[in-house]
């Protein structure tokens, strides 16, 4: 099955965080991609740029809207994604419990239809 | 199934062909959901499989091999369902592997494999609801309907019948799979299904006339998953005292009742009608579960048995045990109704006004007012104290909540013997 992993966290404790503790979770980062990639399961995956970055668009009594901002205002924002495949959920959790935001922030797990 | 009861009267045949889809539900929705990996698909298919063995076996009799029978028929129906739905590749895949199964279990005696415990790991997953786990598990494995788990749950059969169906969707919209987790995993949704097994018991445990076949079965059906979990967890404490626990109570089914089906209550059970040899196996997984260490519900509780099960030989129960297990009881599950047992046990250890003393701290539980074992002790605990206006309204309370007749005569008579004295 497939799976998206949606990756959130703290943006405000990202921008606060010093550039050796940003190192260091890129570095975290690129293993697990690369332990993905080295173990077949990794379809793809990206990072976002923070939220403040981020557009919206809504209907409110049928007029459509363009507003500045995330879907949501919320401390803890999406930031990124992985696409993988595996054959159940408890595959798919095994992977995301290494994921560097589940110790960090939280990693949301959806399979695809 | 021969021919000979192919060929005896309709009704016999109904009747056991009734007996072998009761006998049969679990098993087989389990074998069919872990192959569609889709529970409620599996029942529907099951289901239909069963209303077409109750037309046809009557007809033509019950086939050789009725469980080969109903996955067949059930086999046939998922296709039709798949087929209209144009998922007909993916179904094809997991058929083909029920129908080999089924087939070499036709060439090994007719066995069909069990996946009842992969079922049930499955349904104890943590990314389904914690609350409708046990439930999921009891009408999945068991067949209960909602309204009777609901009953059980204490929530409504509206919300309990949509929560299980919310929970079997995600069990196939996220892939959870039917297997029996290993290590962590393992521990962690044990508890969950030590927790449904028990409730089977309760509710089979429920009818102690033994009337209802029904209930009957799903004590023995309880004690049956007690022994298949306690054989794959041989060093799980939990699981081998939930099992003993099962068995001591068990033991004393038909000790419950005298000669003309009145209650009799544990305190004046026959011993000699006790069922030793259960009680002895009883024993011996407890103490097998004593000796790993680490002391649990399950273990607390059949060592509570245990010790009324002493009298067997000593001739008198140990009260002051009794009350330390129930105050260890108390200290991890809080519950009213080890509050209640524990109130019972510091009476007979220490007298009644220190036992009525223990049952006052849990009488403003919202729970207890409508609770028919609150009352009935408090009942007894004034009659001891002479306390009898007091106790006479608490009779009252408790017959007026009481389900099962015979103990609701056995109160009656309590509180009539409270007027005479």
């Amino acid at each position: 099955m497939k799976y998206m992993l949606l990756i959130y966290g703290n943006e405000a404790g990202m921008q606060a965080a010093s550039k050796a503790d940003i190192d260091q979770m890129m570095a975290a980062y690129g293993a697990y991609t690369e332990a993905l990639k080295k173990a077949g399961v990794l379809v793809n995956g990206d990072r976002l740029k923070p939220s403040a970055a981020a557009t919206t668009i809504r209907s409110s009594s049928g007029k459509m809207q363009v507003l500045d901002g995330p879907y949501a205002e919320a401390k803890e924002q999406l930031g990124g994604y992985y696409i993988i495949e595996t054959p159940d959920l408890d595959q798919a959790l095994v992977w995301a419990k290494r994921c560097p935001a589940a110790t960090h922030g939280a990693v949301e797990l959806r399979p695809f239809w | 199934m021969t021919h000979a009861q192919a060929r005896a009267g309709e009704a016999d045949v109904r009747a056991a062909a009734e007996a072998v889809t009761r006998q049969s539900y679990g098993k087989l929705v389990a074998l069919l959901a872990a192959r569609m990996r889709d529970v409620a698909e599996a029942e529907d298919a099951l289901s239909d499989a069963f209303a077409a063995a109750l037309r046809d076996w009557p007809v033509n009799g019950i086939p050789a091999a009725p469980e080969a029978w109903l996955i067949t028929v059930a086999r046939r129906k998922f296709v039709d369902a798949a087929r209209r739905r144009r998922s007909s590749e993916v179904a094809a895949d997991h058929l083909k592997l029920i129908a080999e199964e089924v087939e070499a279990g036709r060439k090994r005696d007719m066995t069909i494999p069990d996946e009842r415990l992969a079922l049930m790991f499955a349904c104890a997953h943590p990314a389904i609801d914690p609350g409708v786990r046990a439930p999921l598990i009891l009408q999945t494995v068991l067949g209960f309907d909602a309204a009777t788990i609901a009953g059980a749950f204490l929530v409504s059969p509206a919300t309990m019948s949509q929560r299980l169906v919310r929970a079997k969707s995600k069990i196939k919209q996220a892939g959870i799979p039917f297997r029996v987790p290993e290590g962590l995993e393992l521990a962690e949704r044990l508890a969950t299904v030590l927790e449904a097994i028990y409730a089977a018991y309760a509710e089979g445990w429920a009818d102690p006339a033994g009337t209802e076949t029904r209930r009957r079965d799903l004590a023995s059906e309880a004690i049956w998953l007690g022994r298949l979990v306690a054989s794959l967890l041989p060093d799980a404490p939990e699981a081998l005292a939930l099992l003993a626990l099962m068995l001591y109570a068990e033991a004393r089914r038909h000790a419950r009742r005298g000669a003309k089906g009145e209650f009799v209550p544990l305190t004046e059970q026959d011993p000699s009608r006790w069922d030793a040899a259960m009680v002895d196996e009883a024993e011996a997984l407890l103490t097998r579960a004593n000796g790993v260490g680490d002391t649990g519900r399950y273990q607390l509780e059949a060592a509570v048995q245990s010790a009324h099960i002493a009298r067997r030989f000593s001739g008198r129960t140990d009260w002051a045990a009794i009350e330390a297990l129930y105050g260890a009881l108390l200290a991890i599950s809080h519950s009213p109704v080890v509050a209640i047992n524990r109130a019972v046990a510091i009476a007979e250890a220490r007298g009644a006004a220190l036992g009525l003393a223990a049952l006052d701290q849990i009488a403003d539980d919202a729970r207890m007012a409508q609770y028919q074992p609150y009352w009935a002790a408090r009942a007894d605990l004034l009659a001891r104290m002479g306390e009898t206006a007091q106790a006479r309204a608490a009779y009252q309370q408790a017959i007026g909540l009481e389900a099962d007749p015979a103990v609701r005569r056995f109160l009656q008579d309590r509180c009539a013997a409270l007027r005479a004295a």
